[in-house]
């Protein structure tokens, strides 16, 4: 098949009040082609997506759709011009079935022929080998079939360009293969795939082509093939990289008196949210982590150690004391730290401010009737924007109006001034741009070398041998295997993971 | 500079009930200046008073401001409101009513001293709000639901405390909380809105509810992690706004001496709600201004008074607080303020454009348009 010029982009450029958004921005796209879209947070795709997709209006520039010009004003204009688009939050009606979502606001009338649209969906998600079935109701699906569904959707609504906005943030690698087979299937058929990812090695394995973008500006767009990954990321970055995969070597582990010391213990954990007792501990200035896939307990795990699901029974122990903790604000009181998985959900304080976000932990910690001084707040604020390097306009910015990997510093930034003893990670750079990543671990190795113990949890395994010294692994809610040492291999993880020989 | 600082004060949070507040008094300004006349007379006890409608705002709203204090916390945790408020003053004043005057409605003299019936009004109410606050905290019931079994049983309960007989106090210093004390013309729900103002700033500066409380309102599960009791918090929201109902109910029970259990405090609610809706505060919880609400409680009242030296019947009085809320909702609708500030930036740039030409005729005509402008501004 011909790959033709399928859309066009050019000289785009949109203005946020005090902010040049996108600067004469130009992208194309081939039918039948994957082209991812890189940059670090804040570069300018998500701006760029939501221009094509009309949820925001141009202030400069054409858009080209099969050689014509054409005008998107709304999301409706842009699915009639075969533009779907699949977001990184599943943004279907999770409490109707999966056909009712599937066709939800397509119907020409008032009726709806029930079983014709159940048989035609079921016959899609043949097709697609979705595992699910039309009369099922959407939430009892998992996330990665709630997204197939939703790519199904676009696709059946004869898309010819499908934009997918962070699709595999939240599946595990075996889900990622089945998207990433549906969307080989889809560029034979020659959708044209926009690709937004945080995940290099992803876009290596499905795209041909990268555009780059960076503080709202094209950098170039490449071919696959002739930008190696390092060059990718110091294309994001603006800046050659001082080497990606080494940061263990540079910073010296803990080596204090105490350094044998167990600062956690438990035996026979065991909380309400479906997890096998395990048995864990960690000493002073080690950091360890959980791996497994997504949905094999990692997260409920550190979430039983630190109260946030209801602990069901078990022993634990902190510096060889046996202690009890039941909740959050016991945990924090051992010096316990939890950045959760979730920070929309589980961390930020949306409304609030940078300021009053810092100081949250410790101020409770400090109790009701001991309110921090404005000067101390901000003082506190001050001092971990400062280290941290968090870009808000002011301390008192509300939270929300930063970018993620800003919210997440905010966060980080709650539990460090709290000087925990014991850190628990989970996903702290789920969705944050590669400069921020490194930044992250980086600290973390710096903060475990002056004798914190820290837990660190993530999905991208390259990410936890280049920090973590022991990896607990994980398979259906189940502690399977540990490994250090020599054992700390890629290699090795896949198949304690995979388990049998 | 001078554009930032209009920014600052409409973007203010006190911004819109400030300006309602003067739209009332522009229009009663216009209509009748004899709205702000203060007159000293002397009442039927032979006490030099102060009169007139002004007063009566003052009067009235200060014990609608007592109720904002507890609304606007409701609000804030639980996301939601308490609608059992009239109700529960009926509950409260009626056991304030069966301490003082014990099992004979018509005793020569009060059974209990008033501050013992006063701390037994605030325990029944507080025990209201204790039961709302469990159906929402614990057994997470939608407030409005959980709070409209009050609503509904609390008159009857409130009739049942006193065999549904309307005891009458004997003593005229009971009336003294909702009326006038010897020698002094101001209203003592005056003081009383001032004391209950003051504890709650005290109480808000020297605790963390303001900060625990708007957590809870804004994301619930987070403020869990972070050590904060959100069922707890939300329970004590409603056990205030109890408290001040209880103070609310001293003030209407000794405005007549007596109760009347279908009529006292009716339709309160509604107005304690929407004094925290003018405040610009979310009716769905979260950020908070506390002042801002116990303003709006005096511009509700400013309203109503105003309504009723209209000669409007205070049976079509709803109708016209209806108009006033849709308005509040029609220009609080984020769609509408963009509209409206897309309106202006447009304005000021077709008034640049002009300025501009107006360069090439005559550098006169364009110091007086600045001179429209920023009279504009102002």
């Amino acid at each position: 098949m011909e790959n033709t010029r399928l859309l066009e982009m050019r000289g785009i450029e949109k203005y946020f009040p005090g902010v040049k958004a996108l600067q004469k921005v130009d992208f194309s796209l081939n039918s039948g082609e994957i082209h991812a879209l890189m940059g670090e947070n804040g570069a300018g795709k998500s701006t760029l997506i939501k221009v094509l997709t009309g949820v925001y209006g141009k202030d400069a520039g054409v858009i080209r759709l099969d050689g014509k010009e054409v005008q998107i004003h709304s999301p409706q204009d842009a699915q009639r011009l075969g533009i779907s688009t699949v977001y990184q939050e599943i943004t279907l009606c999770p409490n109707l079935t999966v056909a009712e979502n599937m066709y939800i606001g397509r119907g020409n009338g008032a009726i709806t022929n029930w079983k014709k649209m159940n048989e035609s969906a079921d016959r899609i998600l043949k097709r697609m080998d979705i595992p699910a079935r039309a009369t099922q109701q959407l939430a009892s699906c998992s996330i990665a079939v709630q997204q197939m569904v939703a790519i199904a959707r676009a696709v059946d609504m004869e898309c010819k360009v499908l934009i997918l906005d962070e699709p595999t943030s939240s599946l595990d690698e075996q889900e990622v293969e089945k998207l990433f087979g549906l969307m080989r299937d889809l560029k034979e058929l020659g959708v044209g795939i926009i690709f937004v990812t945080h995940f290099l090695d992803q876009v290596y394995e499905v795209c041909d082509k990268i555009t780059v973008l960076r503080d709202g500006q094209l950098v170039g767009e490449y071919e696959i093939k002739d930008l190696p990954r390092v060059k990718l990321v110091a294309k994001m970055l603006g800046k050659e990289m001082d080497d990606l995969s080494d940061i263990k070597g540079e910073t010296e582990s803990y080596s204090g008196e105490d350094a044998d010391e167990e600062v956690f213990e438990a035996s026979k954990l065991v909380s309400n949210a479906g997890i096998k007792p395990f048995d864990f501990h960690i000493r002073k200035g080690e950091v360890n982590g959980f791996t497994g896939l997504l949905g094999s307990g990692r997260s409920e795990c550190v979430r039983a150690i630190f109260g946030a699901d209801r602990v069901l029974g078990g022993k634990v122990k902190m510096h060889g004391k046996p202690v009890k903790i039941k909740g959050p604000k016991q945990a924090m009181k051992n010096g316990i730290a939890y950045l959760p998985e979730d920070r929309k959900i589980d961390g930020i304080v949306g409304d609030l401010s940078v300021r009053e976000n810092i100081i949250l932990a410790l101020q409770v910690m400090k109790g009701f009737f001991k309110p921090f001084t404005k000067a101390q707040a901000y003082a506190f604020a001050d001092e971990y924007i400062k280290k941290l390097n968090i870009k808000t306009a002011s301390a008192d910015t509300p939270v929300k109006s930063l970018s993620g990997g800003n919210q997440q510093k905010v966060i980080l930034a709650r539990w460090l001034l709290m000087h925990p003893e014991y850190l628990i990670l989970d996903e702290p750079t789920r969705g944050i741009d590669v400069g921020t990543k490194i930044d992250i671990q980086k600290l973390v190795l710096e903060l475990a070398s002056e004798g914190m113990s820290i837990t660190f949890i993530s999905s991208e395994t390259d990410e936890m041998l280049r920090t973590c010294s022991r990896l607990v692994v994980m398979r259906d809610r189940k502690v399977v295997g540990e490994l250090s040492g020599d054992d700390l291999t890629q290699s090795m993880i896949m198949s304690t993971i995979a388990g049998g020989e | 500079m001078n554009k930032s600082l209009i920014k600052k004060i409409t973007s203010n949070q006190l911004f819109i009930p400030i300006m309602a507040l003067l739209l009332l008094a522009v229009i009663n300004l216009i209509v009748d200046p004899g709205f702000f006349k203060v007159t000293l007379r002397t009442n039927n006890d032979g006490n030099p008073v102060l009169s007139g409608s002004l007063i009566t705002i003052l009067d009235y709203g200060s014990e609608l401001a007592i109720l904002a204090i507890g609304m606007t916390l409701v609000t804030a945790a639980s996301g939601g409101q308490d609608i059992s408020v009239g109700a529960t003053i009926a509950i409260a004043g009626s056991a304030m009513l069966r301490v003082l005057c014990g099992t004979n409605p018509r005793p020569d003299a009060i059974q209990a001293p008033i501050i013992v019936a006063f701390l037994v009004a605030c325990l029944v109410g507080m025990l209201c709000g204790a039961f709302n606050g469990a159906l929402v905290s614990i057994f997470k019931i939608q407030p409005m639901i959980a709070t409209l079994i009050l609503f509904t049983a609390g008159r009857p309960i409130a009739a049942w405390i006193n065999f549904n007989r309307l005891p009458i106090v004997p003593d005229p210093k009971f009336k003294y909380f909702g009326g006038f004390i010897p020698g002094i013309p101001i209203p003592t729900t005056v003081f009383i809105m001032l004391l209950c103002v003051l504890v709650i700033a005290l109480v808000l500066k020297f605790t963390n509810l303001g900060l625990y409380t708007q957590a809870v309102g804004i994301n619930e599960k987070s403020a869990r992690l972070n050590g904060i009791n959100p069922t707890f918090v939300k329970f004590l929201a409603f056990v205030i706004l109890g408290l001040c109902v209880a103070v609310a109910a001293l003030i209407k029970v000794s405005r007549i001496a007596t109760i009347n259990y279908n009529v006292i405090a009716k339709d309160i609610e509604m107005d304690a709600i929407l004094a925290v809706a003018l405040g610009g505060n979310a009716l769905s919880g979260g950020k908070f201004n506390m002042w801002a609400s116990v303003l709006g409680a005096y511009v509700i009242q400013a309203l109503t008074t105003t309504l009723y030296k209209f000669h409007i019947s205070s049976d079509a009085l709803a109708a016209y607080k209806a108009v006033v809320v849709i308005l509040l909702v029609f220009f609080s609708a984020p769609k509408v303020r963009e509209y409206v500030g897309d309106f202006f930036k447009k304005m000021k740039a077709k008034k640049k454009t002009a300025q501009l030409v107006a360069v090439g005729d005559s550098a006169a005509e364009v110091i007086s348009g600045e001179n429209e402008e920023v009279e504009e501004d102002n």
